[in-house]
């Protein structure tokens, strides 16, 4: 019965020890570990920094670690500001709600421009009739008052078929949802509402795929490699129809569905030489790295001015916590910050 | 007269047999819309994700270039996630099992804890991601880590954990019990020497049931963060120096395969679905192997049972 109690005992000691070396080890750690830099944000943007953070962990061969999250732009300024996270990526700029947060927790940024995406209309390869669409017929299309009512081809315009309008579109947590109801009905997130909404894209490319009379929208990255299963729309605009492309994006013709996308570094983490190094890696290698996941990359002459956008910081947003419609990339780069 | 009510007796006979057939007919059918449509799935993930599967595939990172893509980090997350969900969940899960069936006084309390832990097994696992986000994330500040992504999972099994626990110590004979005692042995004595080792089958069965569900959750891991690009390893718990051996991976970021197969998913190029199916065959092995070493423990407390 004793050696019972002598085992017992001896077990519990043992256990005791591991805990508390344990808790010594994990202070420990916290001081001493690899430098890690934090980045979250966007979907959108997380393939560029994806692939930013995949070559510079093999350049450095592992000394230092990134991790890029995906909780939306929203969420990820959410993080941003409360200081868990050194890098913000965003599919649009900072809204004041959210600078508010951050002015409260003492952060302060730099806003940096990393690439251009297209948001792309498409049909069905079938789809004979709709090879360009102006903005005005999007949103007749789009538009909250359009519930229930244009549900025909039709009616978008005379001569089109008589054919129900089947329509596909990102959910109202997206970013890309934000900008295209802006963009197109005028007031961020403003948009009819029987449609067949995922957060998922790939849904999305599924659905107009499949149905001959379907039309959606979405991202760039996704209409590329789908492009034998979908048909891109051109935008009427102005100078007359335009389809997406990275030349229509950069001269500023694809309007107004071409939008930036940012990151947002941190003023205190910038700091850090394995930050400087990680987002002087990102800028010297954005326009390889923006392409190789079909975004559309800045002129290499952005490049080197947002590179000095961060090297001399300049703090704060050049937007005011408004969304930005039908920014050419010159202009964005001419504005300066508040 | 006799032979009208032999007749009778036929036609029923007759008549029940069809019966039973048609509902033999039914019951098979019934069977097969389950089997069939597991059996398919699986074929269908093994022929597109199988020829995936090579070296390369587990010793690789993961990669915006689908042929680079692999899942080493998304194995070595997986692992060390159940490492410490088993560490936290099975000794927490039985020992409050023993307790409520050995020691627990049996009054209206006991009945309140005995409804909730039944209740709790079947609460959605997304619930268990949000009290993990305010918990574990927001006030102890343990961050998305491979600690915070081990104790979610952790008590998300460990009403599973109680129940089968106490069911494999109620059905230990208390025969059994009544002998210990009558030879002078404490209750704790009984509890260790005979209830605990002959319930142990049932409740192995429990715990491998609770890890093979926790290796395959993914929601309440993405609630807590963890949707992440992650190409590194967390730190090696062996180390060189003094003290050797060293616990920092419990606070490095992770990710895991379930959570590596959704991203795949999401993405816009067909030859990430193919990496995902891969990914779903090694998840479906590993679940499998679990499974096996749990049989095998099982048979192993079994045999040395002498009644």
């Amino acid at each position: 019965m004793n050696n019972f109690k002598l085992k017992d005992l001896t077990l519990i000691s043992a256990l005791a020890g591991i805990v508390a070396v344990s808790g010594l080890t994990i202070q420990e750690a916290h001081s001493q570990g690899t430098s890690t830099i934090k980045v979250d944000g966007s979907s959108t943007v997380f393939p560029i920094t994806e692939a930013a953070a995949e070559e510079f962990q093999k350049s450095t061969k592992g000394a230092v670690r990134v991790t890029v999250g995906v909780s939306g732009t929203g969420g990820g300024f959410k993080k941003f500001c409360r200081g868990e996270t050194d890098i913000a990526n965003a599919s649009r700029p900072i809204l004041a709600k959210e600078m508010e947060a951050c002015k409260a927790a003492g952060i302060s940024y730099i806003e940096l421009p990393v690439a251009y995406d297209a948001l792309t209309v498409v049909v069905n390869p079938q789809n004979s009739w709709a090879k360009n669409l102006t903005v005005a017929e999007l949103k007749k299309i789009w538009s909250p008052e359009a519930q229930g009512k244009v549900t025909n081809w039709n009616q978008v315009r005379t001569g089109f078929p008589n054919a129900p309008l089947a329509l596909y579109g990102p959910g109202a947590n997206s970013g890309t949802f934000d900008y295209f109801t802006e963009a197109i009905n005028g007031k961020a997130k403003a948009s009819r509402t029987d449609f067949n909404a995922s957060e998922d894209d790939n849904v999305l490319v599924q659905g107009v795929s499949k149905n001959k009379n379907a039309l959606g929208y979405f991202g760039y990255a996704y209409y590329e490699p789908n492009k034998t299963r979908l048909r891109a729309v051109a935008i009427n605009g102005p100078k007359g129809a335009v389809l997406p492309s990275a030349t229509a994006v950069i001269n500023g013709t694809y309007q107004p569905l071409s939008r930036p996308l940012f990151i947002y570094v941190s003023a205190k983490a910038a700091k850090r030489p394995e930050v400087k190094k990680f987002v002087t890696f990102y800028l010297t290698n954005g326009a390889k790295l923006a392409s190789s996941v079909k975004y559309v990359p800045l002129p290499a002459a952005a490049y080197k001015t947002v590179m000095g956008h961060f090297q001399k910081p300049r703090l704060g947003t050049v937007f005011g916590g408004q969304e930005a419609v039908g920014l050419t990339i010159s202009e964005l780069l001419k504005r300066d910050a508040k | 007269m006799k032979s009208e009510s032999a007749k009778d007796v036929h036609k029923l006979i007759a008549w029940a047999k069809l019966w039973q057939a048609g509902f033999i007919i039914l019951g098979v059918l019934s069977l097969l819309v389950g089997i069939v449509t597991l059996v398919a799935l699986l074929a269908d993930m093994f022929i597109k994700g199988g020829p995936l599967i090579s070296w390369r595939f587990f010793t690789s990172f993961p990669s915006r270039n689908a042929e680079e893509a692999g899942i080493l980090s998304a194995w070595v997350g997986s692992l060390l996630v159940m490492f410490v969900t088993a560490l936290a969940a099975i000794p927490l899960g039985i020992a409050s099992g023993i307790y409520l069936e050995e020691y627990a006084r049996k009054n209206w309390i006991a009945d309140l804890i005995e409804i909730n832990v039944a209740n709790l097994a079947g609460v959605p696992s997304i619930i268990y991601g949000l009290l993990a986000l305010g918990l574990f994330v927001y006030a102890f500040h343990l961050g998305d880590t491979v600690l915070t992504a081990g104790l979610t999972l952790a008590i998300l099994v460990l009403p599973v954990v109680i129940v089968t626990t106490r069911e494999a110590i109620r059905a230990v004979p208390s025969s059994i019990r009544e002998a210990s005692y009558a030879l002078g042995s404490s209750k704790w004595q009984t509890i260790r020497s005979h209830v605990l080792p002959y319930g142990m089958g049932g409740i192995l069965t429990g715990v491998i049931v609770a890890l093979s569900r926790a290796i395959g959750e993914t929601a309440p891991l993405i609630t807590i963060g963890a949707l992440t690009f992650i190409a590194f390893l967390p730190d090696s718990p062996v180390q060189s120096q003094f003290p050797y051996i060293s616990f920092a991976w419990l606070m490095s970021p992770f990710t895991v395969l379930p959570i590596q197969m959704f991203n795949w998913v999401s993405r816009p190029q067909p030859e990430f679905q193919l990496n995902a199916a891969a990914a779903g065959v090694v998840l479906v092995g590993m679940t499998l192997l679990v499974n096996g070493l749990a049989i095998y423990l099982r048979y192993q407390f079994r045999k040395g049972i002498k009644w």
